[in-house]
């Protein structure tokens, strides 16, 4: 454990993997923030028991199977069901009223990571009478979280905070409604998966592919620099309707990108913001 | 005494007290930035930096993600997320899993200022229940910086300061006041 926090890396060593990286698989991870970067691949070398970096740098050039696993590895993907409850709060009192004006609902989870947000939305939809004209896509870099997302299938031990998670969220009903327990796991109800679509997209090489009401991206572009920020925040301006919500997560800003005169904030201490025009 | 171009602060249990006693005493323009990583509950005190800043002449900000790392100012870790330093002297957060059973860890914080700053920190343990934050001064001093913890007698919790201690000698071992006349001193050099 002491030896993985005091680990050093060289960054010219970082700087050639992650230029193999580009060169023979095609994403770009020049973006990153270079310290939870660096943080990443020092988890990885340890997780996958890698005796020294010249190792790693040799098997992501030599072993694609390899090169996936470490892209499993390499985003960070903790997340939780209602996750901030506070932040479902306002989504709950202030944001779906406004979507419920809409005769058909756009939602983009970007970055959805294993899916629980998602699931999330689609709750809160499905209790505030709207799920049936909602449409809730949910995307990552990763395809194997994606999978994972898509099952609707997550781990039980995780039910007790979540139903917390669920009642400071100020919502009614009773949470293990949603799920039946099965082989030890909690399966979620089709009724909500059937308005999810899950879909492979890179914020930073990828285009848009639809416009939103709604999009969600939280704490994804905390692994961002300023560039990489930058140009997701256009693509999610971009892909947002007219009065469209962007909600980034509760200590991510977009004050460093050229957006920042084109939206409007609606909750500060929740970052959600709208598009103007 | 060495002036140098950061102050890491790192506490949990008994901290927040001795906080409250330092920062009103640093005069509004103090010349180094300084960093505070406290152990809390996540639910409770999210509002720390905004009390803090009704006692200070400092300006007191809690960080925002790729915020930069200014002088005249003291910055509070959010809660939930581990505080990360970038090579051009910004910020960056960061959800990944907790570290020493806590989120934002003092260990992981105080390591990548060492990237950024290497021998230029000053790192200071406060009161705590725990060991984090003791590899981090370890680092911090054997790259060349300044480490000091509160004298364990003056805790409420000794346990963090005489985590440091165990396996680093610190170049002081202060008391609160000692700590904060010490800060005013290095920020006029």
């Amino acid at each position: 454990m002491n030896d993985e926090l005091t680990y050093y890396i060289k960054d010219e060593e970082i700087d050639l993997l992650i230029k193999t990286i580009l060169t023979k698989y095609g994403y770009d991870f020049s973006g990153y923030s270079h310290a939870s970067f660096k943080r990443r691949l020092i988890s990885i070398i340890f997780k996958l028991k890698i005796s020294y970096f010249a190792e790693l740098q040799y098997l992501i050039e030599t072993n694609e199977i390899f090169f996936f696993t470490f892209l499993e590895e390499i985003t960070v993907n903790v997340t939780e069901m209602f996750r901030d409850p506070d932040f479902f709060k306002v989504l709950r009192l202030e944001i779906l009223p406004e979507l419920a004006t809409f005769p058909n609902i756009r939602i983009w989870h970007a970055g959805c990571s294993t899916g629980e947000e998602v699931y999330s939305m689609a709750i809160l939809l499905k209790e505030a009478g709207l799920l049936h004209r909602s449409l809730l896509y949910a995307t990552d870099i990763n395809p194997t979280v994606l999978k994972s997302a898509a099952s609707g299938i997550f781990p039980l031990n995780s039910m007790k905070e979540y139903t917390q998670n669920y009642i400071n969220s100020g919502l009614l009903y009773d949470f293990s409604g949603y799920y039946v327990v099965k082989y030890g796991k909690a399966y979620f109800d089709d009724e909500l998966k059937q308005r999810m679509v899950f879909a492979n997209h890179n914020l930073v090489s990828d285009q848009s592919f639809n416009e939103f009401n709604l999009i969600l991206c939280r704490n994804v572009l905390i692994y961002f620099n300023n560039d990489f920020q930058n140009k997701a925040l256009n693509l999610f301006y971009e892909s947002l309707t007219q009065f469209g919500f962007l909600a980034l997560g509760n200590k991510e800003s977009i004050h460093y990108s050229d957006i920042e005169e084109k939206l409007q904030i609606v909750n500060k201490y929740q970052r959600i913001w709208r598009k103007k025009i | 005494m060495e002036k140098k171009d950061i102050v890491l602060i790192g506490g949990s249990a008994g901290s927040i007290d001795v906080l409250f006693y330092i920062l009103p005493k640093l005069p509004k323009e103090f010349s180094i930035p300084v960093v505070i990583i406290l152990h809390r509950e996540p639910t409770h005190e999210s509002h720390l930096a905004e009390l803090f800043q009704m006692k200070s002449k400092i300006r007191v900000l809690e960080v925002d993600d790729k915020m930069k790392i200014e002088k005249n100012t003291v910055y509070i870790a959010p809660a939930k997320y581990h505080l990360l330093l970038e090579p051009d002297y910004a910020f960056s957060l960061d959800t990944s899993e907790k570290v020493k059973y806590t989120r934002p860890s003092i260990d992981v914080s105080f390591i990548s200022a060492v990237d950024v700053y290497k021998s230029h920190i000053i790192g200071i343990i406060l009161s705590g229940s725990n060991d984090d934050g003791a590899e981090g001064m370890k680092l911090i001093k054997n790259t060349g910086g300044t480490i000091i913890i509160q004298s364990p007698e003056s805790c409420t919790m000794p346990t963090m300061p005489k985590e440091v201690n165990r396996i680093v000698k610190p170049d002081y071992v202060f008391n609160i006041d000692q700590i904060s006349s010490y800060l005013i001193e290095i920020s006029s050099l």
